[in-house]
C-alpha cells in the first residue's frame, strides 16, 4: 500500500535522515521524495510503501507523529487515496 | 503522481481549515425487534444495535488514522421505535429509549436516532404512545435523538400533530432545563437516509443495515472565497462548485471504505455544510465573505441560495448516491457567526426563516424565552411545514424554549452543540389558529407561481 508522509516544521539539520532511519527501521521503503523550504518551513513529501511495514499502520502513525513532536515538526502520514480522490477524477 | 501543492493544499484544509468527516452513521433496521412484551423488545434492540454496530467506532478510527482525516462522529441511527414497538403491549415508551441508550453507550457512539414518529396524515397508537413519551425519554437518557415528521407535500401538514408537538417542546425543555430539545426536531418532508442528528433515522424503505456518511467543511469553502475577492459571483459559484467537489469526493471515499470494511452496504454521502462553534468553521462566515456586512443584513437569502446550489452541484458528480438533507446547515448556535450576529441583533428569527426557505434544513438550534407559549412553537412549527411543504424540500425546527431565561441571555449545550442566545420571537398569540386543529391540505403542484 502507497502512502505519502509529509514532514512540515522548522529547518533543521537531520530532519531527512532522522525521518528515513525511522522509516528504514520499520521496513517502509522509500519511493519518492521532494523537498522545499516554503515561508521559512521545512516541507518534506515523501511517498512510500507500506507492505512490508513491520509494524500496523496505527503504530507507524503514532511513531511518526511522536517523533515529529519532539522535534518540533508536524509529521503525517496518510494513504495516498485521499489525494488522489480528492484530486483526480 | 499527486503534486507536492496537492498535497499541501489537502493537508491545509484538514489541519488549518476544519475540514473532517462529521459523521459516519450506521442505519439499522429495528423491523424485527417487535414483541409484545416490553422487556424482551427491549432486549432485541440492545442486542441487534450492539450486534451490528460493534465495530462502528473502532472501523471509523482506524480508517480516520490511515487517511489523516478527522471522522468527528460515528453514530447509529433507527427505524423510528413508533413503528418498530407498536405491537408492544405499553404505554410508556420510555424503556425503548433507554434501550437505546444503553446500545449507544455500549457501542461507543456519541447520538443514536429514531426515536420518532411519522404522523404527517394522522396518528397510529404507536405515534401517540411515542409522542408523549418523548419529554421523559430526553430527560432519562443522554445520547438518544428524537425527530417527529408532521408534514409532507404529498400529505399536507397534519395540524393536530404541530399543536401536540408545541406542548411537547415545552415539557421537554421544563424537565430538562431546555438541553433535551437540542435532540428533538420536528419535520416536514423528513428524508429516511439522514446523517445527520438530531434528526436521523433509518426509514421503511432503507436494507437492513447501511452506511450513510456526513461530510463538512465551511471553512473550507470559506477559505477558497477569500480568494476570489471582488469577482462576480459566477466565479464565487464555480469555486464553491470545486471546493464542494473535492470535500465529497473525500466523503465518498471514506464512505466506501467504512462499508467494505464493516460489510455493511453504503447507502449515500450527505453533502452539507454543517459548522461546528470553532473559530472558521462557519457558514455565516461564507456568507459574509461573499460581501455582506453581517449574515442576516438583505442579501442573505440570495447569497445562501447561491452556496448551497453551488454546493450540490460540485458535490452530486463527486458521490456515486448523495442522498440525505444535502445543502448547508444553519444551527444558530453551532455557529459562531450566526451567535455574533444574532447577539448582534443583525440576525432575527424572521431572517432565519426566510434563508430555510432556500437552504437545508431549517429553523435550527435556536433558543427562546422560557415564556414562549406552546402555541406560539407549533405556529412556528406550522410555518416552516408550510415552507417544505409548498417548496418540495425538508424544513425541521429544533427550538429550545429555555426555562427563566429571556432576550439577551445565552444557554450553553458544550460541545459541538454550542451556545445559544435566546433570540426574541414575535408576541402575537397564534392561538385561536393552532387550537383549530385537523390538517392543513396537500398542495396544488402545478400552476405555480
Amino acid at each position: 500500500m502507497k502512502a505519502i508522509v509529509t514532514v512540515i516544521g522548522k529547518d533543521t539539520v537531520g530532519i531527512i535522515a532522522n525521518v528515513c532511519s525511522i522509516l528504514a527501521q520499520n521496513g517502509v521503503n522509500v519511493l519518492d521524495i521532494s523537498q522545499t523550504v516554503m515561508r521559512e518551513y521545512f516541507t518534506m513529501i515523501m511517498l512510500v510503501d507500506t507492505s512490508g511495514c513491520k509494524v500496523d499502520f496505527s503504530a507507524l502513525s503514532d511513531i511518526l507523529k511522536k517523533d515529529g513532536q519532539d522535534h518540533g515538526l508536524d509529521i503525517r502520514i496518510q494513504r495516498e487515496d485521499i489525494f488522489e480522490a480528492m484530486h483526480r477524477i | 503522481m499527486i503534486t507536492t501543492n496537492e498535497i499541501l493544499e489537502t493537508i491545509d484544509m484538514i489541519s488549518q481549515q476544519h475540514l473532517d468527516i462529521r459523521t459516519v452513521t450506521m442505519g439499522i433496521s429495528l423491523r424485527d425487534c417487535g414483541h409484545p412484551d416490553v422487556n424482551t423488545c427491549c432486549d432485541k434492540i440492545y442486542d441487534k444495535i450492539t450486534k451490528l454496530a460493534e465495530k462502528l467506532v473502532k472501523t471509523g478510527e482506524d480508517i480516520e488514522r490511515e487517511f489523516g482525516i478527522p471522522i468527528v462522529n460515528k453514530r447509529v441511527s433507527v427505524t423510528p421505535i413508533a413503528i418498530a414497538c407498536e405491537c408492544c403491549d405499553t404505554e410508556d415508551y420510555t424503556p425503548f429509549a433507554l434501550a437505546l441508550d444503553r446500545a449507544a453507550k455500549e457501542i461507543g457512539v456519541n447520538f443514536i436516532g429514531g426515536f420518532s414518529a411519522l404522523v404527517q396524515k394522522g396518528f397510529t397508537v404507536g405515534d401517540r404512545r411515542l409522542i408523549a413519551s418523548i419529554p421523559e425519554a430526553l430527560a432519562k437518557t443522554e445520547r438518544v435523538c428524537s425527530s417527529v415528521n408532521v408534514a409532507s407535500t404529498k400529505a399536507g401538514i397534519n395540524m393536530d400533530a404541530v399543536a401536540l408537538m408545541g406542548r411537547i417542546i415545552k415539557r421537554t425543555a421544563e424537565m430538562t432545563n431546555g438541553q433535551g430539545c437540542a435532540k428533538l426536531v420536528v419535520f416536514a418532508n423528513a428524508v429516511e437516509d439522514n446523517p445527520f442528528m438530531a434528526g436521523a433515522f433509518h426509514g421503511v424503505g432503507e436494507p437492513e443495515c447501511v452506511i450513510n456518511v456526513g461530510v463538512s467543511g465551511p471553512g473550507v469553502v470559506h477559505s477558497a472565497l477569500t480568494k476570489c475577492k471582488g469577482q462576480p459571483f459566477h466565479v464565487v459559484a464555480e469555486t464553491i462548485k470545486k471546493t464542494a467537489f473535492r470535500i465529497t469526493r473525500m466523503g465518498e471515499l471514506v464512505a466506501h471504505e467504512a462499508s467494505r470494511r464493516l460489510g455493511v452496504p453504503f447507502g449515500i454521502v450527505d453533502l452539507s455544510l454543517a459548522p461546528t462553534p470553532a473559530v472558521g468553521d462557519s457558514v455565516a462566515d461564507i456568507l459574509e465573505e461573499m460581501g455582506l456586512e453581517s449574515v442576516g443584513a438583505p442579501g442573505t437569502t440570495a447569497a445562501l441560495a447561491l452556496l448551497n446550489d453551488a454546493v450540490k452541484k460540485g458535490g452530486v458528480m463527486a458521490s456515486s448516491n448523495v442522498g440525505g438533507l444535502s445543502g448547508a446547515f444553519i444551527p444558530v448556535s453551532e455557529d459562531a457567526g450566526m451567535i455574533r450576529a444574532a447577539e448582534s441583533g443583525k440576525l432575527t428569527i424572521e431572517k432565519l426563516e426566510a434563508m430555510t426557505c432556500v437552504c437545508s434544513v431549517g429553523l435550527d438550534m435556536i433558543a427562546l424565552p422560557g415564556d414562549t407559549t406552546a402555541e406560539t412553537i407549533s405556529a412556528i412549527i406550522a410555518d416552516e411545514s408550510a415552507i417544505g411543504m409548498i417548496n418540495q424540500k425538508t424544513t425541521a425546527v429544533r427550538v429550545i424554549p429555555v426555562p427563566g431565561m429571556k432576550v439577551g441571555d445565552r444557554l450553553d449545550f458544550g460541545g459541538l452543540l454550542g451556545s445559544a442566545p435566546i433570540m426574541a420571537v414575535n408576541p402575537a398569540s397564534p392561538r385561536v389558529f393552532i387550537d383549530r386543529g385537523g390538517r392543513i391540505p396537500a398542495p396544488l403542484n402545478s400552476l405555480k407561481n
